[in-house]
């Protein structure tokens, strides 16, 4: 927890009961200068993140690139084996049986992918992560069901204790707490 | 501490039924399926019925090992018996799962929501089910287990990648690795919602650590979303893959019955058919014991059976198609199969299944029979059996007479084919009772964004 | 029904007795040596013996011929030695002397079927028989075997085999019965044997003949009696009805244009059937440049494998079979009384045809009977043969090759009246199980109890051991030393192979202690006896070549050339048909198990009989319209009654039956005689009487609803208008040299037909091919049981047959074709196709089964994990898997039979066809270490060798020179399911049948 020096919070958060209110808060602090935001939702809320200025992932180029790579780790391990390393009369058929490959190299290149898409969604989100400030906050246990929380966090160059909290008071949540590290 | 907290928000509702009416409800309604005192006597019988059944396999298997395949009716025309149609029906029943979550999203069809988790455990189990089949069947699957994996070894050997066998394996582990990795992604939020509402501690311990520490960040939200969509895009082609490999082990061969382009599309259509029939025969009794009625509405049951309606044409087109490629081609041997499945001595079950899959079937295009649960039931059952019985007509008739009428013979089942197979009904229904009990079995986060639709007009 | 001239015989012989034993206390011996003085002995012997009669009339040389007839009288001994000697046998030339490790050396020696020789090699594992080929050398053989000869080597190994000697049951020693046996002998020597009786099968071995000789001066009272329920008794009567004396009939197929056969299966039963259906394969073959085809027509109640090479085939019941012979034998003027016209129901177009072309094949061709016809018939063929200038040309007659050729049936009736009698203290029964076999009216166990003591020798305990006090086990033929004359004379010596497994004792070893000759080793009897006829200057080296080649040159039986008795006598009822819906019962030795010596044998057991298919049990079998007629069905349990016995067998269909005759296999249903024997099939021999041992008229059938399974390997009979087996005539062959691929066989592609890139895959070293002529295939099975021996193929038993599950690597298919009733029956041998495109290896996963550069479709044993994707992908069905662990790894005798060149499978692999690959590596590693090529004929697989017919080939296709490239030119060369592409290595030669255009065009 390296804010800890700095300040004895994580930050302070608002609770709202909707999404849309919590999209209009956000929408409102982000105006108001804040950058270091967060927000918490059962549910993904559209609209939300950009809000908060959310940056696009490389996700997608990323899956596309291992996709390829497995295609061609398919079908060169095919190939290698089949012509390069042990060569075999195998019904009279070419060493190099290209279409008996391809089944192979395609599913290679779809578990590939896959694999990236799942795994470089949670390292990209620092998943798994058994420890966040937030869940210090008492209703935050609701945060999973049917509450929607807005935190803006210590870290921010605006923020201010009493000063960001008057203002998120001022987005009529309802209610705002302190977030403890 | 506001006065606004007291009284939870209310938006409109479309997508659900009536007595959802709160983010709250909704959670409540599903956790409590977990988090509850009471179990269903319903589920503890299922449960009880499945272990019975499960004995089939804790049996059959180790004396399959014991003696070999001849305890099987197996002989030398028809090498292929039981084990194999098993493999291909339950891989066929798995599909269902991965093409409401994966299809279906990628179509906005946001009705999915309510089966797709189901669906997808189902897929998972169907597919473990399918998976020992294929290792079974060697009746030394102490070898087939590593030999068919392609590894350096002290005999330099390699898997031969011609063999459709090969593209199986490659195929099934495939499929079975990302659709559990689909299926616990889809998870991962709901884990958190049971993290948090888990009294007991160990309860919260256990989904805590499935939950990853899920807290619901708009970033990560976005990043979810994202990647699920490409793993359902991913699924998408990957589903159509496996069941055309699967096809394949007939596809190439040279028996006639086998020997046949049409049945990647037709097996891929079987599958969608026989799933949607599966999902249904699992998610009827348990919409009804679990009170489900808001989230499994009529409009899903009337959905998933114009699917199956579909798919069934699809399935009833390839049959025909058999028939007028046989005569066509001219072949004497694609003419004789045809003649032998239809009038030879398994002709019965050839018209049972035409019964099954075609007949039957067309009961849906009443309403009626659609929305009646009921009905609906015992028309998944037809279907189940119907399936069956095509996997058994493809591989038993074909071989049983194909070239050399010297070697034409008759398959006989023995009391283990059948005894290994209702063992894998066993260990699918455990597995899936299991599920039920501790896990989330409607996805609750997505159900939530239909509540939210609400107000979005 | 005897004939009157067999009766009056038997007459004179009783007359005989009657004599003796009225002259009471007088012995039989010395009675007969009187009785040798008398008129009608001389007359008799005349009859009998009329060459021997000669040194009769000549006072010096006549105590030979008593000598000669004593023999006859006598008993059969035991030797006092209870080990083998291990006395050096001369290896076959083309193994080395000295045994190398891993190269086997082939010893000549002989197998005794029914007591005459057949010829064979034996190949030797360190010292182990592992594998019997035919002898090149030796007239009985060429180097082809039949299946019974092939399956010996089992017997051998065989863990039913008896061990020890027992006395009451009881395991006792060999010293111990000698004590006794030898106190027993010494009373009757005092009464010159009167109370000894011996038994053995047929005799022609010359070493016994002289012990035996001696035994009876030894003992000049007793009696020698010969019994084997499959015996020639009708053959020898026949030939006496015809030349009023014994005779041995050698046919001689090489020079017979046409062959006439009554009931004969020539080619693929008795002792010479193996060169019988060599020479005759090879007058049909078109090939090598060969144009002419002989012609065979066949009248045959059941069909046999010779009846399915027929051009011209008709099913006739017994009785319409003598009438053919007569109406024939009329025909071509041979003169007979006792009836006049008959009429056999043949189509008389196809009588009249046939003897035309018999009468236009003067002196080049053959007639021939079964074993089974009747007397009359016999004497009729031996008539015919004559009258058509066939004796001397192609049917050469000669003295008898038995040492005492006998009645059978009337040798045992005689001794079971003396047990019944009470005349016999002490019973030897060398061989045999006749309790088991004995017609069952003689009650001959019955009459056995009254014997006082009862020794048994035999190779496993049986029926006959259970009711003697002493079994003494017998050793194997490829145990012992011995010597056997073949069907033309020519004798030859029984080499052992290996020192006996266990303490067993030879026939020969018996009687050598009888004669006074306790311990000389048999090698020294053998060796002795050959030594004092004089038949070469320098025995030592004629000896060695013996051994070596396995045959002594020179033993020939004199070749005679009687005249046939003026008119031949016939019975009254000789050819006269029975009414509409009388039934005919025929008892026939099983086309594998015989007589029910071989039950115990697996192989022999579970090969497919020739035409019905069956394994592991016999049959009822009836043609369809009899069927239809008494209601009877396939495998359901009927009720036959002949006279007072019956018995319930399962009903098999047979397409090409006679009608209104019912044929049973003999040898099955035995109560003992090892686990493989009892229990399977049903004792025929409870319907056989001493009056009608081969079954009779008036045959009760009552059906039942009862289930009983039968093993069938093939369940489908029509080939469903696919061209797998191609024929035509030689007419429409010479007219359509190209009909192999024209019309309804067109549809073979090219040959470069192909969508792959071939450069992968040049065989440009050698290319192993294979061709097999389906022209002159009869199916007999040699091959099929040639490769179970050759690579270890497990036996599965009932139940898996049941299943489909049966392991042959070679099967032969059978299908009918034409009508029902008078189907035409054509036989294809399927081993591997060796596939270039093989179908099974691509889609097997781990690359288990894989193509050699040699062409070959090699299956990696230790690869498989038995997916049996390459099976079910295999057209042509030829690969057998391993369903259960079949290989019997508990049996240490079986372990010795194996072939140590060929992995034995277990369970969950698959197998097939390896052309013998191990053959193969043989020879490539000969050709290596001495520079050359592989030479075409170097190797030979296993069916190839045992083949009788030379219908298998097998070589490399790259050499054109080799005979099967040579054939595989040939315009009758085809392959099967080409159009998918398989490219099969093994290909076939269309069949070619020789019909006789008077017949076929209507």
């Amino acid at each position: 927890m390296h804010h800890e020096e700095e300040s004895p919070y994580h930050g302070v958060m608002a609770q709202f009961d909707n999404p849309d209110d919590l999209v209009a808060a956000a929408k409102a602090t982000y105006a108001a200068g804040y950058r270091k935001l967060d927000a918490y939702s059962p549910l993904p809320v559209h609209g939300l993140a950009d809000a908060i200025g959310y940056k696009r992932t490389r996700l997608p180029w990323l899956v596309f690139c291992m996709g390829l790579l497995g295609a061609i780790a398919g079908y060169s391990l095919c190939y290698w084996v089949s012509v390069i390393d042990y060569p075999m009369n195998i019904g009279g058929r070419p060493f190099h049986s290209g279409p008996s490959f391809i089944p192979v190299t395609f599913e290679v290149t779809i578990l590939f992918s896959a694999m990236t898409a799942a795994f470089g969604m949670l390292i990209a989100n620092g998943l798994p992560q058994p420890y966040h400030p937030v869940f210090n906050v008492e209703n935050f246990a609701r945060a999973s069901s049917d509450l929607f929380f807005l935190c803006i966090e210590a870290e921010d160059e605006k923020f201010d204790l009493d000063e960001t909290t008057r203002f998120l008071q001022s987005l009529n949540p309802q209610e705002v707490s302190h977030v403890e590290n | 501490m506001s006065e606004a907290a007291k009284t939870p928000y209310k938006p409109p509702v479309n997508e659900l039924g009536p007595g959802q009416t709160s983010y709250t409800s909704i959670t409540d309604k599903i956790s409590g399926v977990v988090f509850t005192k009471h179990t269903p006597i319903f589920w503890f019988v299922s449960f009880a019925i499945g272990f019975l059944l499960l004995h089939g396999l804790m049996i059959g298997a180790p004396y399959l090992l014991y003696e070999g395949t001849g305890i099987w009716g197996l002989n030398n025309p028809v090498g292929w018996g039981w084990a194999i149609i098993n493999f291909v029906w339950w891989i066929g029943i798995g599909h269902a799962g991965t093409l409401i979550s994966a299809v279906l999203l990628l179509f906005r069809q946001k009705w999915r929501t309510s089966i797709n988790r189901a669906a997808e455990a189902m897929t998972i189990f169907a597919v473990l089910c399918a998976a020992q089949f294929p290792l079974l069947h060697t009746g030394r699957p102490w070898l087939a287990a590593y030999w068919l994996l392609p590894y350096p070894n002290s005999m330099a050997m390699w898997v031969n990648f011609r063999s459709p066998l090969i593209w199986d394996v490659f195929a099934v582990t495939t499929y079975l690795t990302v659709s559990l990795v689909f299926w616990y992604v889809g998870l991962v939020p709901d884990f958190a919602s049971f993290r948090d509402r888990a009294k007991n501690r160990i309860a919260q311990v256990v989904y805590g650590f499935l939950s990853l520490g899920w807290r619901g960040s708009a970033f990560h939200w976005e990043r979810y979303e994202l990647a699920s969509l490409i793993l359902a895009g991913l699924s998408t082609p990957l589903v159509l893959s496996v069941h055309s490999v699967v096809s394949f082990d007939f596809a190439t061969g040279i028996i006639p019955g086998w020997h046949t382009t049409i049945f990647p599309p037709y097996f891929v259509a079987g599958a969608i058919f026989a799933g949607f029939a599966m999902v249904l025969t699992l998610m009827i009794p348990l919409r009804r014991v679990y009170g489900l009625y808001d989230f499994i509405t009529e409009r899903h049951l009337n959905n998933m059976s114009k699917v199956m309606l579909a798919s069934g044409l699809i399935v009833a087109y390839g049959y025909f198609m058999e028939i007028v490629i046989a005569q066509y081609s001219g072949s004497i041997w694609e003419m004789y199969m045809m003649r032998n499945r239809m009038g030879g001595p398994y002709g019965n079950y050839y018209w049972a299944l035409i019964l099954c899959n075609i007949a039957v079937p067309q009961l849906l295009w009443f309403r009626h029979f659609r929305l009646h649960p009921v009905w609906l039931w015992f028309i998944c059952q037809f279907i189940n059996v119907g399936m069956w019985l095509e996997r058994f007509i493809i591989v038993v008739t074909s071989l049983h007479r194909d070239y050399l009428p010297s070697s034409w013979d008759m398959f006989h089942p023995t009391i283990w084919d059948a005894a290994i197979y209702i063992g894998t009904i066993g260990l699918f229904t455990i597995l899936f009772f299991l599920f039920i009990r501790g896990f989330p079995m409607i996805s609750i986060h997505e159900i939530r964004t239909l509540l939210k639709t609400g107000n979005h007009k | 029904m005897m004939p009157d001239i067999n009766s009056r015989k038997q007459l004179e012989l009783a007359d005989v007795r009657d004599r003796i034993s009225s002259e009471s206390g007088q012995a039989y011996w010395r009675s007969l040596d009187e009785l040798a003085q008398t008129d009608e002995f001389a007359q008799l012997v005349q009859r009998e013996f009329p060459e021997q009669a000669d040194e009769l009339k000549d006072p010096v040389t006549r105590r030979n011929f008593l000598k000669l007839m004593g023999a006859s009288f006598a008993l059969g001994g035991l030797s006092g030695c209870t080990i083998q000697p291990g006395e050096k046998i001369v290896p076959q030339v083309r193994a080395p002397e000295d045994i190398i490790p891993g190269k086997p050396l082939f010893y000549a020696t002989a197998y005794p079927q029914h007591g005459v020789g057949t010829g064979i090699l034996v190949e030797s594992h360190m010292g182990r028989p592992t594998k019997i080929e035919g002898n090149p050398l030796h007239p009985a053989s060429r180097g082809g075997t039949s299946g019974v000869v092939q399956a010996s080597i089992l017997d051998l190994y065989d863990p039913d085999r008896s061990q020890t000697v027992k006395n009451g049951g009881r395991i006792s020693t060999w010293s111990s019965f000698l004590d006794n046996f030898m106190h027993q002998l010494g009373l009757q020597g005092v009464k010159e044997g009167a109370g000894l009786r011996i038994l053995t099968q047929t005799v022609t071995s010359p070493t016994q003949g002289a012990l035996l000789a001696e035994i009876g001066k030894k003992y000049p009272k007793a009696q020698w009696h010969q019994y084997e329920a499959v015996n020639r008794d009708n053959y020898h009567a026949g030939s006496s009805l015809a030349y009023g004396r014994h005779v041995n009939a050698v046919y001689d197929f090489s020079k017979a244009d046409l062959v006439l056969s009554l009931d004969s299966d020539f080619a693929n039963s008795g002792p010479a059937s193996a060169r019988y259906a060599r020479d005759f394969a090879a007058k049909r073959r078109v090939r090598d440049g060969q144009k002419a085809m002989n012609r065979l027509y066949v009248a045959e109640s059941s069909p046999t494998a010779t009846g399915s090479l027929a051009d011209h085939r008709l099913a006739l019941g017994g009785k319409a079979i003598e009438a053919l012979a007569l109406h024939i034998a009329q025909a071509l003027g041979v003169s007979s009384q006792g009836v006049g016209q008959v009429d056999s129901g043949a189509p008389a177009k196809w009588v009249s045809a046939l003897i035309s072309d018999l009468k236009s094949h003067r002196g080049r061709s053959i007639v021939t009977a079964g074993d089974a016809a009747s007397p009359g018939v016999h004497a009729l063929v031996h008539a015919i043969n004559a009258a058509l200038g066939n004796v001397g040309q192609t049917v050469h007659l000669s003295d008898p090759i038995e040492v005492q050729p006998a009645l059978h049936m009337d040798s045992l009736q005689t001794l079971v009246s003396a047990m019944d009698a009470g005349q016999v203290d002490l019973l030897v029964i060398l061989g045999g199980n006749p309790v088991y076999d004995a017609p069952i009216d003689l009650n001959f166990a019955d009459a056995l109890a009254k014997v006082d003591t009862r020794v048994h020798l035999s190779l496993s305990e049986n029926e006959t051991s259970d009711q003697c006090h002493w079994h003494v086990p017998e050793s194997h033929y490829l145990e012992a030393w011995g010597d056997l004359r073949s069907h033309d004379g020519l004798a030859s010596i029984v080499q052992p192979l290996i020192e006996p497994l266990y303490k067993t004792k030879s026939a020969l070893d018996f009687l050598a202690v009888m004669a006074d000759k306790a311990g000389t080793p048999g090698l020294e009897l053998v060796r002795q006896y050959w030594e004092s006829q004089a038949l070469d200057a320098n025995f030592a080296t004629y000896w060695r070549r013996a051994l070596h080649d396995g045959v002594l040159p020179g033993t020939e039986a004199v070749k005679r050339t009687p005249k046939v008795v003026g008119a031949i006598q016939l019975a009254d009822d000789f050819g006269q048909m029975p009414e509409e819906d009388v039934v005919e019962l025929q008892l026939r030795p099983d086309p594998m198990v015989g007589d029910g010596r071989h039950a115990n044998n697996g192989w022999l057991q579970e090969t497919p009989r020739p035409i019905t298919k069956l394994t592991w049990d016999n049959a009822a079998l009836v043609s369809p319209a009899t069927a239809l007629r008494l209601r009877l069905q396939n495998e359901r349990l009927a009720e036959l009654r002949l006279g007072d016995n019956t018995l319930r067998v399962p009903v098999w269909i047979v397409p090409g039956q006679a009608d209104n005759v019912v044929t049973l296999h003999l040898g099955f249903g035995r109560q003992r005689g090892g686990r493989v024997a009892e229990g399977s099939g049903f004792n025929a021999y409870l319907l056989s009487t001493a009056q009608q041992p081969n079954g009779g008229l008036g045959l009760q059938i009552n059906p039942s609803f009862d289930q009983y399974p039968l093993a069938c390997t093939q369940e489908h009979h029509s080939m469903e208008g696919r061209s797998l087996v191609r024929e035509s005539s030689l007419e429409h062959y010479k007219s359509h040299p190209h009909f192999v691929h024209e019309g309804w066989y067109a549809h073979d592609p090219p040959d470069d037909l192909t969508l792959y890139n071939r450069t992968d895959h040049q065989y440009d070293g050698y290319a192993w091919g294979m061709i097999i002529d389906l022209g002159s295939c009869m199916g007999c099975n040699a091959c099929s049981i040639a490769c179970q021996a050759e690579n270890n193929i497990p036996v599965v038993g009932k139940s898996q047959v049941l299943n489909g599950r049966e392991m042959a690597w070679i099967r032969i298919d059978r299908y009918y074709k034409g009508e029902l009733d008078d189907p035409g029956i054509v036989h294809q041998p399927v081993p591997c196709m060796q596939c270039e495109n093989a179908p099974c290896e691509v889609v097997c996963p781990v690359a288990a089964t894989v193509h050699s550069a040699e062409g070959l479709n090699d299956m990696v044993y230790n690869r498989c994990v038995g997916t049996r994707y390459c099976a079910n992908n295999c057209p042509y069905k030829v690969r057998r898997f391993n369903f259960l662990l079949y290989t019997d790894k508990e049996s240490e005798s079986l372990k010795l039979q194996r072939n140590p060149d060929v992995t034995v499978r277990s369970r969950g692999v698959m197998e097939k066809c390896t052309y013998c690959v191990q053959r193969i590596n043989m020879a490539r590693i000969e050709a290596k270490t001495s520079g050359k090529d592989i030479a075409d004929g170097q190797i030979v697989t296993a069916c190839e060798q045992a083949c009788p017919t030379e219908s298998i080939v097998f070589g490399n296709i790259n050499d054109p020179q080799s005979r099967v490239s040579r054939y595989k030119a040939s315009e009758l060369n085809y392959g099967i399911l080409t159009d998918l592409n398989t490219r099969p290595r093994t290909t076939y030669l269309a069949g070619l049948k020789n019909p006789n255009p008077e017949i076929t065009e209507s």
